[in-house]
């Protein structure tokens, strides 16, 4: 042993360790990855070998390694060897590595559930420390179900440090298994109020991580997070509670006006920026939640605008320099916010936005440029965008100036030009912005153009005008940076509107003229053919005037300038441009042979052009109505095949309207084979080669002009010009509306200003100031649309991800556990339970697998699984055996049994199965308890005995059913519910006498919480989607009668993953004697099977006394071999009346196979994915012709006892889903036509369950009741 | 929820990575060279947070950073995260670094990367922050570091031992031979129980 040791520390000396590996790798930085290959190889001889030591240096080299991103997930194995080191230092490598290269989906994992088991509930707080923090990063699936249990325990460890840890961690056990949020929620709201304040932070964090995601589930803790806020000192945690509370607001207007007073006190109080940024964003999004109702609430904004301002502009003296740019940047973001409900209170800080403009910082000014566009007036808007067109030639950068550009048509544009009073000035805006270089945006400048020409008659000429200089220096805007830019698309809007609109033109000839100026042939293609057409309209308008006035001179020169020019277009490259070029040839050669002939066209060639042109609506192309008779989604020829997956998608279609959609986008993709693809080029080339218009590869001549020699030509030109031009004679500038419009305040300009602007648009009203007359009218309509259709908005869809696991832990925690909701205890530990027998119970039937997500994968799990689960229950049979006989075995035990009663006494899981119902009542609470403490404070508006009030009506009125029979039938939920509470008693035998008292205790207490339990009846159905449209029912049968005893049935699956289904027999008394000894028979039929106590005795014997006229529940367990057949059972009942006489009672249980159905798992994306998944191969159908239900009825039936569930539910169809013991999923439209005709549809993974469900609904549906 | 913490120096050389999300190992390089160049360009009188990085998750995420020396310490969060909050939290990182190893510099953080691994762990656990009490941080790393020193000299990366490797393998060897025993048959000796001795004296 020693000699061992003596060789391993030698071989140690030699090795590399982490130092040297990493002084190793900078002494080779140009052989880096041959030097770190060398060591990866001495690191594998090192794991080799079996000293621990050497591996865990060998572990943390390979850590390191992995940070310059080698793989080391080969070595997972190795790391768990030292992770399982008892000793820390290794322990505590081996967690680091793991938390570096594991993560859900490692495989190893699987090995270490037991080990992390052992470090968590190492003595050594540490050791728990560190697996807690690893487990934090490479938690899977599995491994909090398995753990989940253990992580609870550490909430109630005595160490704040593991406190601490646990509560974080529980965070990451819900994402990964979000079954364990209910069980577990109670203890960690617990949290909230611990003694340490490193543990109550955590759990603001936990809590305020769920909540961001599923905010409304957490309302009902406002109050809690109330006190810690107004309580609490750290910061941190003061954050993430005010964070939580601006989420929360939108829901709860009531909670945000609680919230404004002490959020202002901290916002007057605190020093910590962080804070008060966070303060003041909440007290922005309660603003916004009650926009309308609190009477000083402006004050509260004007307080967080000073505030910001504050911020802003003391963020560059006091702060160092980035977090100085970081609160600005805030600052900013959080006006912005204002801004969108309260303008007013912003727009008075319209200079410090401004100057923010000048900030070095990129983002903040892109911010401040944001705030700009919603801070915009009419009587800013003018002032502003002066400001940031000198800023835009002060600008550096082409993306930043171009962002600005884009900024300055937004703000002008927004909302239909709403805040444009004069339109002179917008044109004289846009065309300034066309002399900036370099931009992107031509193609957005050029639609302004059109729009305001097309859309603001007024200003019409002005703007052909002004198109028509632009024309005229067109070589002007096209310079040499063109190429890179799209500003020539500017020339696209001069060309239209100048042809458009000639007869506004005020000299027709000139702007003809420098339109078919050569460098035209330079411009990109479309703009080209814009050019030729508007030509023609020219022309059209120039011909038309002169044949008026007899111009016999000014028609030839005009003919003649086309004839010479047209013929460079019809030679051009670009088809359009060409096809246009020679169509306008040819109509100006034949308007020349018609003037020869001394005909006039004049007026029939402006008929070509003529028109009135309206705006289209956006969705007017969408809105289009389907035309009778037109079904887009038939074959026009016949289908090429029809494979198997066609007709599945054609019947879905028929029958499951909801999932049509996905089905839709399966294209039908025709592949053609090698042969016909030959063909098919071999036609094309042969056409090319006929098609005069295809230019061929081989061709010398191109009849696209050279691009690069005009170019060339064209340099020195523009060049020129460009000097020049900043100054185009006529061109209008925007200086004119700076002398006229300037807003440099000061009140004598304001005076010239309004005489200046009245005599240029005559009349205007007498106090612009206040409200400034919009100088033109723009045509806002909405547009044209289809006859018939609607403008209307589209569906909003649900944006989150379907993979975001935090759709999974959208559950209300509000409701009652309901006693199968449990944490999955560790199996062995079942071996001690025998003093809680309803524990162990409870475990047994508690999910031994994971949710439904695995669908496919679980299938092949889930008979292992149930196999497992068997043998299990064996071994448990048979230790429980060794348990009573054999004292030895507990004391090996010894550890585990004492944390079990640990457990068992201390959490609130336990306490929950032992008193399930006195839980109920503390549920109920805190939603009472919210609204109470939020209506405390607005007694003003509300009657002060308004919560009370709320209470009782809560007991007086249990629910909102509609008819008597309706409450009766909840009454009967409530029963189950009793059922279930009691359900383990029966079982007990050992602890008769226990029971019972406890049993006496708790029936007074349920007639006590009576509302209660009626308004929580149907509690345990449906966590995840909550479809349920009709409440379900329980199926009560009855079972047996004899003039003494009445025997009813009810039955359920529990839970899909069980395999078990559960039935409950209601025994009830209504002779006038006593009933006791009652004993069942029921012998087991070859499918099902009865969980009995006593494997060998069919006997199950009921260990209490009927007293007249009372009743009472049992609950029976049965596994189903074959969940795809009905089965039934016989057996008989024995009992004596009155002590003496006995009597016997024939039964017969029915099991449909609705039976072993359970509508629990349903929600609605596991129900699409099946459909569209194509695993549910068999369907079936009937159709009732009258059925004599009405369709919530029908629902209500065929949802009994839980086996089906609603999914979804759209006028008289419904859709809903069941998944069987053994993992069939059975999917349902229940179609319910007109003249009460009944269709259900069904379709399955297995066919045989389907059509015996369908059979018995249908028997079920046919008779009225 | 913290998504990543990178330290990486002016060169973008990682000096720590921690990624709370999984990505593969080539994911996670790609990952630091883009945040590098993004961090890099910027000024440092800029704004020290950008928004949307594109690799890990998209328009919810940003990047806070912080640039000491030769170093940037990046968090990639998502919006649950109060960015000044955050902004303090690197301090508090740093500090306690600069408290552990006296006076922190790169070649701390080159040579001890599993240290700072071990102190940021007492600082975020699974992307969620667990303390920010500075004294209690320096409490736990100190009292970890007692409970590895107890348990013997496996720690040859010890600052100590910052010399080169083969030159510093006899010294070590000597160190390794004299430690390898001694302690351990001292500890091995059975002492009879003297204070239960004690009390089993009787006058």
């Amino acid at each position: 042993m020693a000699l061992r040791k003596v060789k391993g520390n030698l071989e140690r000396m030699f090795d590399k360790n982490l130092t040297d590996l990493v002084r190793g790798i900078r002494n080779n930085k140009e052989t880096e990855s041959k030097y770190i290959s060398q060591c990866m190889e001495e690191i594998k001889t090192e794991l080799r070998q079996d000293n621990l030591a050497v591996k865990a240096n060998a572990v943390a080299k390979l850590t390191y390694l992995q940070m310059l991103g080698y793989d080391i997930s080969w070595a997972g194995f190795n790391i768990i060897e030292v992770m399982s080191s008892p000793k820390f230092t290794y322990k505590r490598i081996g967690y680091l590595s793991a938390s570096q290269c594991f993560h859900q989906d490692t495989e190893v994992l699987m090995l270490t559930t037991n080990m992390i088991r052992k470090d968590l509930n190492s003595h050594n707080m540490y050791d728990s420390g560190t697996a807690l923090t690893g487990l934090a990063c490479f938690i899977s699936g599995d491994l909090a179900r398995d753990l989940a249990n253990d992580v609870m325990t550490l909430l109630t460890s005595t160490k704040p440090y593991l406190r601490k840890k646990a509560v974080l961690l529980l965070y990451k056990v819900f994402l990964k298994f979000p079954e364990a949020l209910r069980p577990a929620f109670p203890r960690l709201k617990e949290k909230l109020e611990d003694p340490d304040p490193g543990v109550q932070s955590a759990a603001v964090n936990v809590i305020c991580e769920l909540a961001r995601k599923n905010p409304k589930n957490y309302l009902s803790l406002a109050p809690v997070f109330f006190k810690l806020m107004t309580s609490s000192t750290n910061n941190w945690m003061l954050i993430k509670i005010i964070k939580l509370f601006g989420a929360l607001t939108p829901l709860e207007p009531r909670l945000g006006k609680k919230l404004i007073e002490p959020l202002t006190n901290l916002i007057h109080s605190t020093s910590a920026m962080s804070l008060l940024y966070e303060c003041i964003n909440t007290v922005i999004a309660v603003l916004i939640s009650i926009s309308s109702g609190m009477p000083n609430h402006n004050a509260s904004i004007q307080l967080c605008v000073q505030k910001l301002r504050i911020l802003i502009e003391d963020s560059d003296q006091n702060l160092q320099a980035q977090t100085g740019k970081v609160v600005k940047y805030l600052g900013l973001l959080a006006m912005s916010k204002i801004l969108k409900t309260h303008p007013k209170s912003v727009q008075a800080h319209k200079d410090l936005v401004l100057q923010c403009l000048d900030d070095k910082d990129e983002s903040i000014r892109l911010r401040a440029l944001d705030l700009l566009y919603g801070m915009v007036t009419k009587k800013t808007v003018m002032e502003i965008v002066r400001r940031l067109m000198t800023h835009m030639d002060r600008a550096e950068g082409t993306m930043y100036r171009d962002e600005l550009l884009q900024k300055i048509i937004l703000i002008c544009s927004q909302n239909n030009f709403q805040y444009i009073t004069n339109f002179e000035w917008y044109i004289s805006v846009l065309v300034e912005l066309c002399r900036m270089e370099g931009t992107q945006h031509g193609g957005l400048i050029a639609s302004q153009l059109m729009d305001v020409a097309i859309r603001v008659v007024a200003v019409r000429e002005f703007t052909v005008g002004q198109m028509a200089l632009l024309l005229d220096n067109a070589h002007v805007i096209v310079g040499p940076a063109a190429a890179r830019s799209s500003i020539a698309e500017v020339l696209y809007a001069a060309a239209w509107i100048c042809g458009e609109f000639s007869q506004l033109l005020a000299n027709p000839k000139a702007t003809l003229e420098s339109m078919v100026r050569g460098k035209v042939v330079s411009l990109p293609g479309h703009i080209q053919a814009i050019y030729v057409h508007n030509m023609l309209k020219l022309y059209a308008h120039i011909i038309a005037t002169a044949e008026e006035e007899d111009d016999s001179e000014m028609i030839e020169e005009v003919t003649t300038l086309l004839l010479e020019r047209l013929p460079v277009f019809v030679s051009s490259g670009d088809l359009e441009v060409q096809e246009r070029a020679s169509c306008i040839v040819h109509v100006v050669t034949y308007v020349q042979k018609c003037h020869k002939n001394g005909d006039k066209v004049g007026v029939d060639l402006i008929h070509l052009m003529t028109g009135e042109l309206n705006p289209v609506a956006p969705k007017a192309q969408k809105k289009v109505p389907l035309p009778d008779g037109l079904d887009l989604d038939v074959w026009i020829n016949d289908p090429p095949s029809e494979s198997e997956e066609e007709e599945d998608d054609a019947f879905k279609k028929e029958i499951f309207v909801k999932a049509e959609s996905s089905s839709r986008h399966k294209k039908e993709k025709y592949e053609p084979s090698e042969e016909e693809l030959q063909k098919l080029r071999d036609a094309r080339r042969a056409e090319q080669a006929s098609n005069p218009y295809y230019v061929k590869s081989s061709a010398q001549t191109s009849p696209r002009p050279n691009h690069n020699s005009i170019q060339i030509d064209e340099i020195p030109v523009a060049a020129i010009d460009l000097n020049v031009s900043l100054k185009i004679p006529g061109m209008t500038s925007l200086d004119k509306y700076q002398l006229v419009d300037g807003w440099q305040d000061g009140s004598k300009k304001r005076h010239k200003k309004q005489k200046k602007r009245s005599k240029r648009k005559g009349p205007l009203t007498s106090s612009s100031d206040e409200e400034i007359r919009q100088a033109h009218v723009v045509n806002t309509d909405v547009g044209e649309m289809p006859e018939g259709a609607h403008f209307s908005d589209d569906n909003e869809v649900d944006d989150r991800p379907e993979d975001d696991p935090h759709r999974a832990l959208d559950i209300d925690l509000d409701e009652p556990l309901a006693p199968n909701e449990v944490l999955p205890t560790r199996t062995h530990y079942e071996v001690h339970s025998q003093k809680t027998p309803e524990e162990s119970n409870e475990a047994n039937l508690q999910p031994s697998q994971t949710p439904t997500k695995k669908k496919s994968k679980n299938k092949k799990d889930k008979k292992e699984k149930k196999e497992k689960t068997k043998k299990v229950k064996k071994e448990q049979k048979k230790v429980k055996k060794k348990f009573t006989g054999n004292e030895e075995n507990l004391i090996l035990d010894l550890m585990d049994s004492v944390k079990v009663a640990a457990i068992s006494d201390e959490t609130p899981v336990a306490a929950n199965h032992i008193n399930g119902i006195t839980d109920a009542k503390n549920k109920e609470k805190p939603t009472d308890d919210l609204d109470f403490w939020l209506s405390k404070d607005d007694s003003s508006s509300q009657a002060p005995s308004e919560p009370i009030v709320d209470g009782t009506e809560r007991t007086a009125s249990p629910s909102s059913y509609p008819s008597g029979r309706d409450e009766s039938k909840s009454k009967k939920t409530k029963t189950k519910k009793e059922k279930k509470a009691k359900k383990e008693k029966g079982k007990d035998k050992s602890e008769k006498k226990k029971s019972r008292k406890r049993e006496k205790v708790e029936d007074s207490s349920i007639r006590n919480r009576e509302e209660y339990e009626e308004t929580n009846g149907t509690v345990t159905q449906d966590l995840e989607d909550k479809p349920v449209i009709p409440t379900v029912q329980p199926n009560n049968r009855l079972l047996a009668e004899d003039s003494f005893l009445r025997l009813d049935y009810s039955t359920a699956a529990m839970d899909g993953v069980m395999s078990e289904v559960l039935v409950c027999i209601k025994f009830t008394n209504h002779s006038s004697k006593s009933i006791s000894k009652l004993q069942l028979m029921l012998p087991d039929s070859s499918a099902l099977k009865m969980i009995r106590n006593d494997p060998q005795s069919e006997l199950v014997n009921l260990p209490w006394t009927l007293d007249p006229g009372e009743s009472k529940e049992s609950q029976l367990s049965f596994t189903a071999e074959d969940d795809t057949i009905p089965d039934k059972l016989r057996g008989s009942l024995s009992y004596i009346q009155d002590g003496t006489s006995s009597s016997d009672l024939s039964l017969r249980l029915e099991f449909p196979v609705t039976t072993f159905l359970s509508g629990k798992t349903a929600s609605r994306a596991t129900f699409t994915d099946l459909l569209s998944s194509g695993q549910l191969s068999a369907r079936s159908s009937f159709t009732i012709p009258e059925c004599p239900w009405s369709f919530p009825e029908v629902l209500e039936e065929v949802t009994r006892g839980g086996s089906l569930a609603v999914v979804e539910s759209v006028d008289q169809t419904a859709s809903l889903y069941g998944r069987s013991l053994h993992g069939h999923h059975v999917c349902l439209l229940v179609k319910y036509q007109a003249s009460s005709r009944l269709t259900v549809d069904g379709k399955s993974t297995e066919g045989i369950l389907l059509s015996n469900a369908l059979d018995h609904l249908k028997t079920v549906l046919m008779q009225k009741q | 929820m913290i998504k990543a913490i990178l330290v990486f120096n002016n060169h973008g050389k990682p000096r720590l990575t921690k990624f709370y999300q999984y990505f593969n190992e080539e994911m996670q390089q790609q990952i630091i060279k883009e945040t590098f160049q993004l961090v890099s360009k910027r000024d440092d009188n800029v704004c020290n947070f950008l928004e949307g990085g594109s690799l890990i998750g998209g328009a919810d995420y940003k990047l806070i950073y912080r640039h000491y020396a030769t170093l940037y310490f990046v968090f990639c969060v998502d919006s649950s995260e109060s960015e000044l909050g955050i902004l303090d939290l690197i301090q508090v990182f740093v500090e306690t670094l600069d408290k552990c190893f006296e006076n922190v510099c790169e070649l701390d953080l080159i040579f001890h990367v599993d240290k700072v691994h071990y102190i940021l762990n007492e600082l975020v656990m699974g992307g969620m922050v667990l303390e920010t009490n500075m004294t209690e941080i320096i409490t736990r790393i100190e009292d970890q570091n007692k409970l590895e020193k107890q348990e013997g000299p496996y720690n040859s990366a010890s600052p100590s031992s910052l010399r080169a490797g083969l030159a510093a393998a006899p010294a070590r060897a000597v160190s390794a031979v004299k430690s390898m025993n001694l302690p351990q048959q001292i500890k091995d000796i059975k002492l009879p129980d003297l204070p239960a001795a004690i009390k089993d004296l009787k006058f």
